[in-house]
């Protein structure tokens, strides 16, 4: 696969996480992102917690260099609720991670589980107060009678210490489970979507919200779809779009009118008839929806597919790969065993040359969309040493299986790779397997 | 389409239907609450096996009278029963007769339908002074099962399903549209 420079050769860079096999469930990944600079990547869990890596630059000049992340902080951002009107628990699941634009010296993430949105500022500290007139260095008051002169207290050096604290909450805005956040392009709003309802924030006002789509049928009998992911547009703070169970995805234009119930534009492919079965409306539900990072574009993950679609273009993606074709005639099994439901994330390179999803047995998937070329790579322990390369995989589908193939039924359909995450500009990625975070890097990078 | 292939698929749809059934009640139980996304394409998935079920039968036994589950209320069931027809797993030819003969079958056993339906839709005056809907209706907080109508709309006949006691049937009507509601 050729990028600037010739061919893309994957390495092995670093993996996070415990080598155990027997997985806390609190330690499953549920969200992986980097920031704008690339320079601090954060992951969620389904324990609430946030754990925020950092990228160390000092050796970039240097060849064969590798980017080291390290860990940087480490908070617990939702803790599990229970809503007493309802009887129900309220998981701590942290679905989505977005950084804002970094303004100042500190850092700041929106983190939402299923019902409650956070922003969490990041700051360092790297300076300590000492000589207090009033209080001793450890804390305790002084007897006032024993001071005898006036000092001004100074700031020393100390150890960093990265703090984090949440800033805004903003709660109770949504009855169904929150699936997607997104800061606008204007850094001031962003927007939430749940199953029905899309609602519009200021990242400054947290006791109220605008409700910018509202899908809710007046009679829940007649649902026939929800809503599964949305995004602003990179550039244009009027739009956004939504994706649905259905396979459409919708874009909106917030000009148009307070309820951005009636879409600008709706985008959907005609079903093959050839493909139906009972799972069709599973499949072709959409798992994510991302927009190209110069705003042209916009890529959609459904269960056995990408898509990327043009946004002057309504009746068809321009562009569709397919991830694991070969599961088309496993369907069944595959709802059986509740994998169907599975929801894939998908992401674009810095460049939008190259889209990226994964797939089953920490299996990861490549296309290059310039070079019409795609690769299937694996994460996995055994490919770890430090700069080894990665081998491509190939999943026999039938016939003479070669070696170093391996056959659809030898799959480990436990080992799913759901998050993906791509530098904003260098080839570093980063993926989540279960309980594990990899990094890998462009050889030539 | 031969018989084998009827009860093959009769037999997935079923297989599938129980799954999906279990599937559902697990769900119940999940932490989080129920899951909206994931028990609308359950019940999706239920009504595709629901008819390719009713369809397979109809096509082994074509003397039973058994329509296709009228869903006045799912605008999207039509286009996929048009683009059932070339499904692969149903012989075409054998799929579309089945189709086409049960719609007068559905038509007559609907009449029946809505006239026992109307009798539960006697207006206020006729109904009896004694409060029976204390003891036997559902409780307020629970939603209510009749769609409520706009204004000028029209009751339709209850799908089929709910006017039999087939004990096929009373797999399949147990929660489609119930599920939803449920939130």
């Amino acid at each position: 696969m050729a990028g600037p420079g010739g061919d893309m050769q994957w390495c092995f860079s670093q993996v996070k996480g415990a080598i155990d096999d027997d997985v806390a469930e609190a330690d499953i990944i549920s969200t992986v992102e980097f920031n704008h600079t690339g320079e601090l990547l954060a992951t969620g869990d389904k324990g609430g917690r946030v754990v925020i890596f950092q990228q160390e630059i000092e050796n970039k000049n240097q060849p064969q260099f590798r980017s080291e992340y390290n860990v940087y902080s480490t908070f617990q951002s939702h803790e599990p609720e229970f809503d007493y009107l309802k009887s129900l628990e309220i998981e701590e699941k942290i679905n989505k991670i977005r950084w804002l634009p970094q303004k100042n010296a500190a850092q700041f993430l929106l983190s939402t589980n299923d019902k409650t949105i956070k922003l969490w500022k990041i700051s360092e500290r790297d300076k300590r107060p000492e000589g207090y007139n009033l209080k001793e260095d450890d804390g305790r008051y002084k007897d006032p009678n024993s001071i005898t002169s006036l000092q001004v207290p100074v700031l020393i050096p100390m150890d960093l210490m990265v703090e984090a604290s949440p800033r805004r909450v903003f709660a109770n805005a949504h009855t169904y489970h929150i699936n997607s956040v997104s800061v606008n392009s204007d850094n001031e709003t962003y927007l939430s979507a749940d199953d029905l309802r899309i609602n519009l924030w200021h990242l400054e006002i947290t006791d109220r919200s605008f409700n910018i789509v509202d899908i809710k049928p007046a009679n829940m009998e007649e649902l026939t779809e929800v809503i599964t992911a949305a995004e602003f547009h990179p550039h244009q703070c009027n739009t956004f779009v939504y994706s649905s169970s259905k396979g459409t995805i919708r874009l909106c234009d917030m000009r148009a009118s307070a309820l951005c119930d009636k879409h600008s534009k709706l985008f959907e492919e005609p079903e093959n008839p050839s493909n139906r079965s009972f799972f069709s409306e599973i499949i072709s539900s959409i798992s994510d929806v991302k927009f190209s990072h110069n705003g042209r574009y916009m890529m959609t993950r459904d269960y056995l597919s990408v898509k990327i679609w043009d946004l002057n273009m309504e009746n068809r993606p321009v562009e569709t790969y397919q991830v694991h074709e070969y599961l088309r005639s496993k369907l069944c099994s595959l709802y059986e065993n509740d994998c169907i439901f599975d929801k894939f994330e998908c992401c674009w390179n810095g460049n939008d040359s190259v889209v990226m999803t994964g797939s089953y047995n920490n299996f990861f998937r490549m296309f290059d969309r310039g070079h019409r070329r795609d690769i299937t790579l694996e994460a996995s322990r055994e490919n770890s040493k430090p700069m080894q390369v990665l081998k491509p995989r190939k999943v026999c589908t039938g016939g003479k299986r070669k070696k170093d193939e391996i056959s659809v039924d030898s799959l480990d359909f436990n080992k799913k790779i759901l998050h993906t995450a791509w530098h904003p500009q260098d080839n570093i990625i980063a993926v989540a397997t279960t309980n594990n975070l990899y990094i890998f890097q462009d050889k030539v990078n | 389409m031969s018989a084998t292939t009827a009860m093959e698929v009769n037999i997935e749809a079923k297989r599938i239907l129980a799954v999906s059934i279990s599937k559902l009640y697990a769900s119940r139980t999940q932490r989080g609450g129920l899951r909206l996304h994931r028990s609308l394409l359950l019940s999706l998935v239920m009504r595709s096996a629901r008819d390719i079920y009713h369809a397979s039968r109809e096509c082994e036994a074509p003397s039973e009278a058994q329509s296709a589950p009228e869903e006045p209320m799912d605008t999207g069931s039509s286009p996929e029963e048009a683009s059932r027809q070339p499904e692969p797993q149903l012989a075409t030819s054998g799929a579309e007769t089945c189709s086409d003969s049960e719609e007068p079958a559905s038509d007559a056993e609907e009449y029946d339908c809505e006239i026992a339906e109307d009798k539960e839709n006697l207006s206020p005056a006729r109904q009896s002074r004694k409060r029976r809907g204390k003891a036997s209706a559902a409780p307020d907080f629970l939603p209510s099962k009749r769609a409520r109508l706009e204004p000028g709309e029209e009751r339709h006949a209850a799908p089929l399903g709910s006017c039999r006691a087939g004990a096929g049937d009373s797999l399949t009507t147990l929660s489609l549209n119930r599920v939803i509601p449920a939130f």
